[in-house]
């Protein structure tokens, strides 16, 4: 059995279709009309490729790559460097003119920086075309299942899509290009699956997309047990509507995950009964200098009327680490992760903090809605009184923390104490309590939060939350996966808050299973020896 | 040479959609449109990769400059209203 990232749900068998990169080796020579007149055959096929292929995002990704193939600017670059009638070879020449504005964009970051990789594509395919390869497309005449290194936006719009049963790929995280595309499509998707460029063509796999997992040769029994079991996750998730509940009607409450107001009119639409994680880094990241109150509160405002009536948790801005503020986080830290970063930028940026505390207040001031202020990063009882005050100071009445730190675990009576609530970020205080980069894909064994070290943190302080009847909650990867998010109820949560994406299934499966068979679940896993035994133990308990 | 400094409409700034249509109108134009902030240099709005690394945000003001020719005032008109629009409303 291979081992990926799920990124899209789903059962399904079928034969393996690799899609193999060419790759050039050796100088290819090239003369500038040559370029020119490549660069329009590869507009041209993009702008047919944008016609034909039905996912709208991917249409319009695939009309600004043909618009990029025939840029003016690069073309007088190309112009200005190809002086002699052929050059030796054109691979440093295109790489250089579309180089310098790749530079541009990723140094303007956000948006902007996505953009790069559309770059990329361009230039790779202009030197395969001017080297004889054409572009690794295969068309797709039976059912198959799709296996490659990467998909970019180009291979997947020259597949035939329709006979794509799923699509597996060696490299790619949870938000490449190929996780969008198969969402989009409703079939099943596993990323970063190492060693599935190995299966011969035409070998017959499962693939599970929820599990992440592909197996050459399952048997009968196994896949009709898999699909069944889908089809169940799939009918309850239909099935189950409303406040979440368990089959007992103790209360858990589900939330969205948002970052844009995009996200919260998601997870209006899968009627989330609040939002449980808006992150601010966006509008900070989008930006060269630091968005102005009013900016500020414009942003919050239209959140707060989209969830009227509703709980909202406003995290303030995390930035550091792995989403660095050029004008907050200016200085080279050598260990970012530990760095300053989220609370702690109150040392350096400390105005910048005030001023999101003051566009919070002013924009919930008159609204109908339940405003909860969370720091991140917090780590002593300390940091949560400040925060706390400062929050109270402006006449919110709800702060709270995250917990996602092995101190703040081991330390939350204390620091609980200080606040209303506490949230886990299961991501980060899985990082700090394995000690693992979770960016690391050599690591991702380590960095789940089924380890049974991090339920023991959560254990820890959950205990000691109920114990002084303070409400702790998830807004973690680790609330969208239905068997954790019953083990994390039975450590003691009453809130869950996950991508809207994720809510129906979460909702449909907790409605499946009591609070005794989430404690009995919780127990077991803190016993277990390993990840996987966790998981094991829990799935033997919870889908009894 | 005509010009005119426009404030951008496109919540998004000059990224996607909305500078996908600029370049497009641009390039279509049949004379040359140039544009950029007030007092720095300019570039080729008929490029999508010059457009896209002027990193263009919502609410910043950007000087537009038609090429003199026949229709360089309504072609001028034209820009500045597709970048005073808010694409994704």
């Amino acid at each position: 059995m291979l081992k990926g990232i799920g990124v899209s749900p789903g059962v399904v068998v079928g034969p393996v279709r690799r899609v193999i990169a060419a790759e050039v080796s050796g100088p290819v020579p090239a003369n500038l009309d040559q370029v020119l007149a490549a660069l329009e055959a590869i507009a041209q096929d993009l702008e047919k490729s944008a016609e034909t292929i039905e996912l709208e995002i991917a249409k319009e990704v695939l009309a600004a790559q043909a618009m990029m193939a025939r840029d003016p600017s690069v073309a007088e670059v190309l112009e200005g460097a190809i002086t002699e009638g052929t050059a030796f070879d054109i691979r440093p020449i295109v790489i250089d003119a579309f180089g310098g504005f790749k530079e541009q964009l990723l140094a303007l970051g956000g948006y902007f920086a996505e953009r790069a990789s559309d770059i990329d594509e361009i230039s790779t395919r202009l030197i395969n075309k001017l080297a004889g390869i054409e572009s690794a497309g295969l068309t797709l005449t039976e059912p198959t299942v799709v296996v490659a290194e990467d998909l970019t936006p180009a291979d997947t719009a020259a597949l035939n899509l329709k006979f794509a049963l799923a699509l597996v790929c060696s490299h790619g995280g949870a938000t490449s290009h190929t996780a969008i595309v198969a969402r989009g499509l409703g079939i099943p998707a596993i990323v970063g699956c190492s060693g599935v460029m190995d299966l011969e063509d035409g070998t017959k796999v499962l693939v599970d997309g929820r599990h992440g997992e592909v197996i050459a040769g399952a048997s009968d029994e196994e896949v009709s047990s898999r699909i069944s079991k889908e089809d169940l996750l799939k009918a309850r998730a239909a099935s189950v509507t409303g406040p979440g509940r368990l089959s007992d009607g103790t209360p858990i409450q589900l939330l969205g995950n948002a970052g844009t107001v995009d996200d919260v009119r998601a997870a209006v639409a899968v009627d989330a009964e609040g939002i449980g994680l808006f992150r601010t880094e966006l509008l900070f990241l989008d930006s060269q200098i630091e968005p102005t109150v009013a900016e500020q509160v414009a942003l919050y405002s239209e959140v707060f009327e989209l969830m009227a009536g509703k709980k909202v948790v406003i995290r303030t801005l995390d930035a550091g680490s792995d989403k660095p503020v050029p004008y907050i986080n200016a200085i080279h830290e050598e260990n970012p992760a530990l760095g300053v970063r989220g609370w702690r930028l109150t040392r350096t940026s400390n105005d910048v903090l005030n001023r999101q505390l003051q566009a919070l207040a002013d924009a919930s001031k008159g609204k109908d809605v339940k405003l909860w202020v969370m720091a991140p990063m917090i780590n002593t009882p300390d940091e949560a009184k400040d925060f706390a005050d400062r929050v109270r100071a402006l006449g919110m009445d709800t702060p709270g923390v995250m917990i996602e730190t092995p101190a703040a675990a081991l330390h939350a009576d204390r620091i609980l104490a200080e606040v209303e609530f506490g949230s886990f970020g299961t991501n980060d205080l899985t990082q700090y309590v394995m000690a693992s980069d979770r960016m690391d894909s050599r690591l991702s064994d380590m960095t789940t939060a089924w380890h049974p070290a991090v339920l023991r943190a959560i254990s820890i302080a959950s205990a000691e939350a109920v114990k002084i009847s303070k409400p702790v909650g998830v807004c973690g990867e680790a609330a969208a996966n239905s068997l954790l998010a019953a083990v994390l109820v039975g450590l003691g949560v009453s809130s869950l808050s996950m991508a809207p994406s994720a809510l129906a299934e979460v909702r449909g499966f907790l409605a499946s299973v009591d609070m005794d068979a989430c404690r009995s679940a919780a127990t077991a896993a803190l016993g277990a020896r390993s990840a996987q035994e966790a998981e094991k133990f829990a799935r033997d308990i919870l889908e009894k | 040479m005509p010009s005119q400094i426009v404030a951008v409409g496109s919540k998004v700034g000059l990224h996607a959609r909305p500078a996908s249509i600029l370049v497009k109108a641009a390039a279509g134009a049949g004379v040359a449109v140039t544009i950029g902030r007030p007092g720095e240099k300019a570039v080729n709005a008929a490029s999508l990769l010059s457009v896209l690394a002027l990193g263009v945000k919502n609410g910043d003001s950007i000087e537009v400059s038609v090429a003199d020719g026949e229709n360089s005032d309504s072609v001028l008109a034209t820009i500045v209203d597709i970048i005073a629009t808010d694409h994704d409303e």
